[in-house]
């Protein structure tokens, strides 16, 4: 066990990951002679040479098309988003092909392709870099997505995602790429996709947040513990397939939940785990599931209206009180 | 670099010239059984016909090895079937049956048959040209020296994906063939109303690739001019854009059945006097490659082919129900 950064962690994986597997190799922007926009590439190039870390030009539809392609004769790629507000660029390779492939060839082809990079709330990056990016896959039956939160899980996650034989889109968080946390050194160390993780225990309250939403809400739950509020934190960590049995297990414990995310309310992650607990454990509850989600507008520039769009604690703690009746 | 060259049709032995029929008459019949059937409410969805640039599948793909990989778009019949692949499972795809290359769930847009290295029909125009080149990227990775033929339509070439494809198949050396089969109407759409370029094969010299053009209804022309391109792609890895002139005899797809709005029937009779299948069999009996018996014997061959895939896909059963939720995910 090491404490090491977010980043660190990843680069970890993707080394460890190249060293096991020739076939694993990476692609995209500035991922190689630059190091990695975020630097999560950072040493790849002199170890494993310019045939296995590929600097692309700046044409996400062609080199994320070239990752599927390659994945269908067998190979695992990891394609590197500068950030995933430009994967939008790729979307039909996503979407339309590698999330198909599988099926539309009656498991012929698969395609064994990872997608990472940043996304998420950042610091006054505005609206077309300061997205929650993960609502426009996890809607797409075939791929898996993936926000890890934590330096271990980002160790865990990664090194899972490129040992799995579907496409993977795996979203990290520029805001948390200097976290640092214990990190299990053992190269067969990894965390099944589709497991989420408990936080923190509590017996009051069940809240579901991922990545910065996450962090925030153990913010919150220290404090209400003065007031007398037992706060228990499920981080789903994989959104598809989404670990429906840990959450549902909370909220039969707790019998209260609250949802946080980042991204826009409107048809988010918050609207389809509400709809999970009301389907599987609706007489457990002793309140309707409350949602503190972003809001429904672009990410402004603006200091003050960024910090407006993107849940604060005090809605967090409103939403928990709320469904205490506390 | 780019060259356009005039492409003296080479000799053709028997064996050669029996292989170039039977695969260009059996894509022609299968498609116009499938027309029928699709009449008939045997095959659903939409249903795009090669008829007519039968020359381009044949002649390209006579060059390639079996262990060569070839990739295409929605017009997909008559690569899968050049490429070797099984005309009774197309069939049962095309019906939507279990037997069906892609158990029942791909159609005629997605056909796929990993056994004979053909990397599907993708449905969205452009998408598959990046696929070619992450193939051709896998081929060199490797180690190895196959090539990756890849088959589209000039309504790609405007396309992002087309120039993004061509650009990093240049940079890298990838042994990828661009093969452009040019009909002159991407559905309705005159080329001259799409392109600024119209001479698409010239736009391999943007890129600093080979470009070369050729009549795509001459088989053998087509044979010859792919076949060089092989040769140097397997041995150079360098990427060649070949634009295949060709024309389209039926609509774009069977719901655009007269193909009246957007050309004209003197254009259309007037093309149909250079078909491919004609030409090739008019000039095999001029050389006296092969006899008019020699020919009817082939058709006879495909004919019986043709109808017993019918027969196949017909008496293959619908897909259970428990596969709606099969594949999504390779387990």
């Amino acid at each position: 066990m090491g404490v090491m950064t977010y980043r660190e962690a990843l680069n970890l994986a993707l080394r460890e990951e190249m060293r096991r597997d020739p076939r694993v190799f990476i692609l995209g922007e500035e991922v190689g002679v630059y190091e990695g926009a975020y630097k999560v590439t950072q040493g790849l190039l002199p170890e494993f040479g310019e045939k296995r870390v590929i600097d692309t030009p700046i044409c996400e539809s062609g080199f994320t098309g070239v990752g599927i392609g390659a994945a269908m004769l067998g190979l695992r790629p990891v394609v590197e988003m500068m950030t995933f507000n430009f994967a939008i660029l790729a979307l039909d390779q996503i979407v339309n092909t590698a999330a198909k492939l599988c099926y539309m060839s009656g498991g012929q082809y698969n395609v064994p392709i990872v997608i990472r990079g940043p996304g998420g709330p950042a610091h006054q990056l505005a609206a077309q870099h300061s997205q929650s990016m993960e609502s426009y896959f996890y809607h797409v039956p075939g791929l898996k997505v993936v926000r890890p939160s934590t330096p271990r899980d980002a160790k865990g996650l990664l090194k899972s995602a490129i040992r799995d034989d579907n496409p993977v889109i795996f979203i990290e968080a520029e805001t948390l790429y200097g976290l640092k946390g214990d990190v299990p050194e053992d190269p067969e160390f990894t965390i099944p996709l589709g497991v989420a993780e408990v936080r923190r225990e509590g017996t009051d309250v069940t809240v579901i947040a991922y990545m910065g939403m996450m962090y925030r809400s153990l913010e919150v739950a220290e404090e209400l513990e003065r007031d007398g509020i037992s706060v228990e934190i499920v981080d789903p960590r994989t959104l598809r397939p989404m670990d429906i049995d840990t959450i549902i297990g909370s909220v039969r414990k707790t019998h209260r939940a609250v949802v946080v995310e980042a991204g826009a309310g409107f048809a988010g992650m918050g609207s389809e785990i509400v709809a999970f607990i009301t389907e599987h454990a609706f007489d457990d509850l002793d309140a309707s599931v409350e949602r503190v989600t972003g809001a429904n507008a672009p990410m402004p520039y603006a200091r003050n209206l960024e910090q407006l769009k993107t849940p604060s604690k005090e809605k967090i703690k409103a939403a928990i009180r709320k469904v205490c009746y506390a | 670099m780019a060259q356009a060259k005039t492409v003296l049709s080479s000799k053709v032995d028997v064996e050669l010239a029996r292989r170039l029929y039977f695969q260009m008459f059996l894509i022609r019949r299968f498609e116009e059984k499938a027309a029928e059937m699709y009449a008939l409410g045997k095959i659903g969805g939409f249903l795009h016909l090669y008829i007519g640039e039968e020359a381009v599948a044949v002649g390209a793909t006579s060059v390639l090895r079996s262990d060569d990989y070839a990739v295409s778009s929605y017009r997909d019949h008559g690569h899968c079937l050049a490429k070797g692949s099984d005309p009774r499972r197309m069939m049962a795809e095309l019906f939507g049956r279990r037997d069906g290359l892609s158990k029942g769930k791909g159609g005629s847009m997605h056909l796929f048959d990993k056994s004979v290295g053909f990397l599907g029909g993708h449905a969205i125009v452009g998408a598959h040209l990046p696929l070619a080149a992450g193939a051709a990227f896998a081929v060199k990775y490797q180690g190895g020296d196959q090539v990756v033929l890849c088959s589209f339509g000039d309504g790609a070439v405007p396309q992002g994906e087309f120039h993004e494809s061509l650009n990093l198949a240049s940079l890298w050396k990838l042994p990828v063939i661009y093969l452009c089969e040019n009909n002159r109407y991407a559905m309705g759409t005159a080329i001259h109303r799409a392109l600024a370029q119209t001479e698409i094969w010239r736009i391999a010299e943007t890129y600093r690739i080979p470009g070369e053009v050729v009549d795509g209804m001459d088989v053998l022309a087509v044979r010859d001019v792919v076949g060089r391109a092989v040769a140097r792609t397997r041995t150079e890895h360098t990427p060649t854009l070949i634009e295949a002139r060709t024309y389209r005899f039926r609509g774009h797809s069977m719901r655009d059945p007269s193909a009246a709005i957007y050309r004209t029937k003197e254009e259309v009779e007037r093309e149909k006097q250079r078909d491919p299948i004609a030409l090739f069999r008019d000039r095999c009996l001029r050389d006296g490659i092969l006899t008019e018996a020699d020919l009817r014997a082939l058709e006879k061959e495909v004919n019986d082919t043709v109808d017993d895939a019918v027969a196949f896909a017909d008496a293959s059963p619908e897909p259970p129900d428990e596969w709606l939720l099969a594949d999504i995910y390779k387990e």
